[in-house]
């Protein structure tokens, strides 16, 4: 793809980025917790609840990422552990390296900007791999999770409906 | 390397074989002599009908509790080693996961290594692999080694000296197309199937001219006739015509084109008929509601003409998938009584848990049953419509996007994945390698974009109600369709199957494990743990008089993926089973030949 094209198609997936954060802020804004939870990107209830957006990024992670980063962002020998990285790794730098790709010798993370499974959902995936990696949920599926709001449904269709 | 000592050492070691055979002879002809001999191992399967199967008998079950190591050899990669090496004459090939390393070694030399190719290959693949960077071994046939790499190019090198003599780039990484199969050499031709089917890469296999790497026919999973070469006629499924372009029909507009149904497993070949046989995988995406229709064909046992490439039948297993169910497993051809009279029979286990018997002349349905008795989502097939029975609970479909559909049997993985089942024709028996897995399946919306994954789906897996093993090693009656028994193993068996001719059956497990049993108790009769999880598989020959058994070690692919690092979760399935402990007690990741004799 031409440089151009690809801002292009940047420019587009990240109006639905911001399209789909909405919902997930708002609902944080809205649970009247602390400030200091309100800048984590993931919500986690006494009785294990997680929002929707933390428990999405579980299955998009699982979807996309995990055949190299492994099982609950554990890490294989291809990839790094992401429940690892994330503990030093700033969320803006790891927007960059999912759209634009990494090259570390024979190991290669593939540039994911133009893949709407992944950019669609990207802030849904950072929520879910920063809660592995401050602890705040455990291995495998989420058992308890928020029912997908509206909004989140409709930044979905707007998003990956510009995919067809 | 000195380079004079290879040649010379091959040379010798490869005029043993072709001493008595005249050059006019095609690859063919060789190949199937050679694969009469027992002493060799000259195709994945050790023969063109799959069976697995060895007449070698110095190893029995007296004395195989005796058995030792009389070398090893490490391929120096990680990852998971699927597959098995290949013995022609006084050589051994040895082949590895991505790089694809291939070693030409010295069998009378303890496996010293007469030369060595390593293609290169660019890392960006890697990421587009679904299941892990396995390959499945090299095939042999007109003096050259066939090795499909990761990258889809299959090269054809001198077996005696590694030299590439052709190179052919059979599809595109970039849109996620990649090659893990092993390839089958069948009479001028070199046939191939491809990966992809997580990347929605339409399913083919492709014939190769053996001496110049040209395409002789491309046969599509789904398409127009001309593309997967049916005669709507002539070509049948369930003994009926196929029709016009039934590779079309059955889809939404154009989702064919992205449509999966991948030939990543097997491919057998009946001389007689002159038929190949092969299936076809899972229809992309994993998220059923956004291909609606029987998807056709993917889920599909093939048999084509070796020539032209012309469908003979298809037999379609599992129209519209709700669970990705490939059809990809091995098709073993044998011949065996069923209602008083001998047939010619296919006889499949496939991931949705059902083991077929089929004619396998015309594709007629004979035996469909469950081979483990956990299977869920269907209750049993209908014998004259080929369809099975769906459990609504169980469907995906009927959940729908976004719904968690609950404790369906067998998981993705399949009651049995790639890993090769053997035949013996001493007890008429199939020994099979079986996963006892089951799931929560989670379809949700996806997008395609060439080389991305297209999934749809989130999968939690673990095991069935009430149990606390994770597979079975079965030995199974395929003309009345009955369990004869049952070895419970810890972990999935994800090893290929060995029989030999003195009642004695192997096969690996994913600790590490080499087992030795009785073919006709289950009885285990011996077992040594090699250097990593076993998702290889077994092989016999003999050498300067001894009979030797080998497998790689290595854990990886789907099952090292999914539970190298354990299985977890607060599934209730999981909850039964408080001892279970993640394979990463066990075993650890690296290559490793191991090779058994009894003591001299």
């Amino acid at each position: 793809m031409h440089r151009a094209d690809r801002l292009r198609c940047l420019a587009a997936l990240t109006g639905c980025l911001i399209a789909i954060t909405a919902p997930a802020l708002t609902d944080a804004q809205t649970s009247g917790q602390p400030s200091a939870d309100d800048e984590k990107p993931y919500r986690v209830g006494s009785d294990g609840t997680v929002d929707w957006p933390t428990f999405n990024g579980y299955r998009r992670y699982h979807a996309s990422c995990h055949t190299c980063h492994g099982p609950d962002g554990l890490g294989s020998s291809f990839g790094p552990a992401l429940a690892d990285s994330l503990k030093t790794l700033p969320q803006e730098k790891f927007m960059e390296v999912v759209v634009n790709g990494k090259q570390d010798g024979e190991k290669k993370m593939p540039a994911l900007g133009t893949d709407f499974n992944v950019m669609c959902y990207i802030n849904d995936i950072y929520a879910y791999l920063k809660a592995r990696s401050d602890g705040a949920i455990g291995r495998g599926r989420p058992a308890k999770y928020e029912k997908k709001s509206e909004e989140a449904a409709k930044a979905e269709e707007t998003c990956m409906g510009s995919a067809r | 390397m000195p380079k004079q000592l290879c040649v010379s050492v091959s040379a010798l070691a490869l005029a043993a074989v072709f001493v008595s055979q005249p050059t006019a002879v095609s690859a063919n002809d060789d190949l199937a002599k050679l694969a009469k001999d027992p002493n060799q191992w000259v195709m994945p399967a050790g023969d063109y009908a799959n069976t697995r199967y060895s007449a070698l008998e110095q190893i029995n079950k007296t004395n195989v509790k005796n058995l030792q190591v009389a070398w090893t050899f490490s391929t120096g990669v990680l990852r998971g080693h699927e597959g098995g090496p290949l013995v022609i004459g006084d050589m051994m090939y040895v082949h590895a996961p991505f790089p694809n390393t291939v070693f030409a070694l010295d069998l009378k030399a303890n496996g010293r290594i007469v030369w060595k190719y390593e293609p290169k290959q660019d890392p960006n693949v890697i990421p587009v692999m679904c299941c892990d960077t396995v390959n499945r071994g090299v095939a042999y046939g007109d003096g050259k080694i066939f090795l499909h790499q990761a990258d889809t190019t299959l090269v054809a090198l001198d077996a005696k000296t590694g030299k590439v003599a052709w190179s052919v780039k059979d599809g595109d990484p970039s849109k996620g197309e990649t090659g893990t199969s092993a390839p089958l050499v069948v009479k001028d031709k070199v046939l191939i199937g491809n990966s992809g089917g997580e990347f929605g890469v339409r399913g083919k296999v492709t014939a190769y001219d053996i001496k110049t790497g040209k395409p002789a026919w491309v046969g599509w999973s789904m398409g127009p006739d001309s593309d997967t070469l049916m005669d709507p006629v002539k070509t049948t499924s369930m003994g009926k015509p196929v029709g016009k372009d039934s590779g079309i029909g059955t889809w939404q507009g154009d989702q064919w084109k992205i449509g999966g149904g991948t030939t990543w497993g097997w491919i057998s070949y009946d001389p007689e008929l002159n038929l190949v046989y092969y299936g076809t995988g899972n229809p992309s995406t994993w998220n059923p509601m956004q291909r609606p229709g029987d998807n056709k064909w993917s889920m599909t046992i093939f048999a084509r003409d070796a020539d032209s490439g012309m469908a003979k039948w298809v037999y379609q297993m599992t129209p519209h998938d709700e669970w990705d169910y490939d059809g990809v497993n091995e098709m073993i051809l044998v011949n065996q009584r069923i209602g008083g009279q001998e047939r010619k029979v296919l006889v499949h286990f496939d991931r949705n848990g059902f083991g077929y018997t089929l004619d396998r002349a015309t594709g007629e349905l004979l035996v469909a049953e469950k081979f483990d008795p956990v299977v869920n989502w269907a209750s049993k097939i209908d014998l004259k419509t080929g369809l099975p029975e769906r459990v609504k609970e169980y469907s995906t479909r009927a959940g729908g996007e976004d719904k968690n559909t609950q404790g369906i049997c067998p998981a993705a993985l399949g009651s049995k994945d790639q890993q090769p089942a053997a035949f013996s024709p001493k007890t008429g028996l199939f020994y099979v390698p079986t996963n006892q897995v089951c799931m929560d399946y989670e379809p949700f919306k996806v997008a395609y974009t060439a080389g991305q994954p297209y999934v749809g789906a989130t999968l939690s897996m673990f095991p069935p109600k009430g149990k606390d093993n994770l597979g079975n090693f079965i030995a199974w009656d395929a003309t009345t369709g009955k369990i004869k028994w049952s070895i419970p193993e810890p972990f999935s068996v994800w090893s290929g199957a060995l029989a030999t001719a003195s009642g004695v059956v192997f096969y690996g497990t994913l600790e590490g494990y080499l087992k030795a049993v009785d073919a006709d108790t289950g009885k285990e009769l011996y077992k040594f743990k090699t250097p990593s999880g076993i998702i290889g598989n077994v092989n016999t020959f003999s050498h300067g008089g001894r009979q030797y058994v080998a497998v790689l070690s290595g854990i990886g692919g789907w099952a090292g993926i999914g539970m190298a690092a354990g299985l977890t979760g607060d599934t209730e399935g999981l909850g039964a089973v408080g001892a279970y402990k993640a394979l990463s007690n066990y075993t650890q990741l690296g290559g490793t030949l191991t090779v058994f004799a009894l003591p001299q």
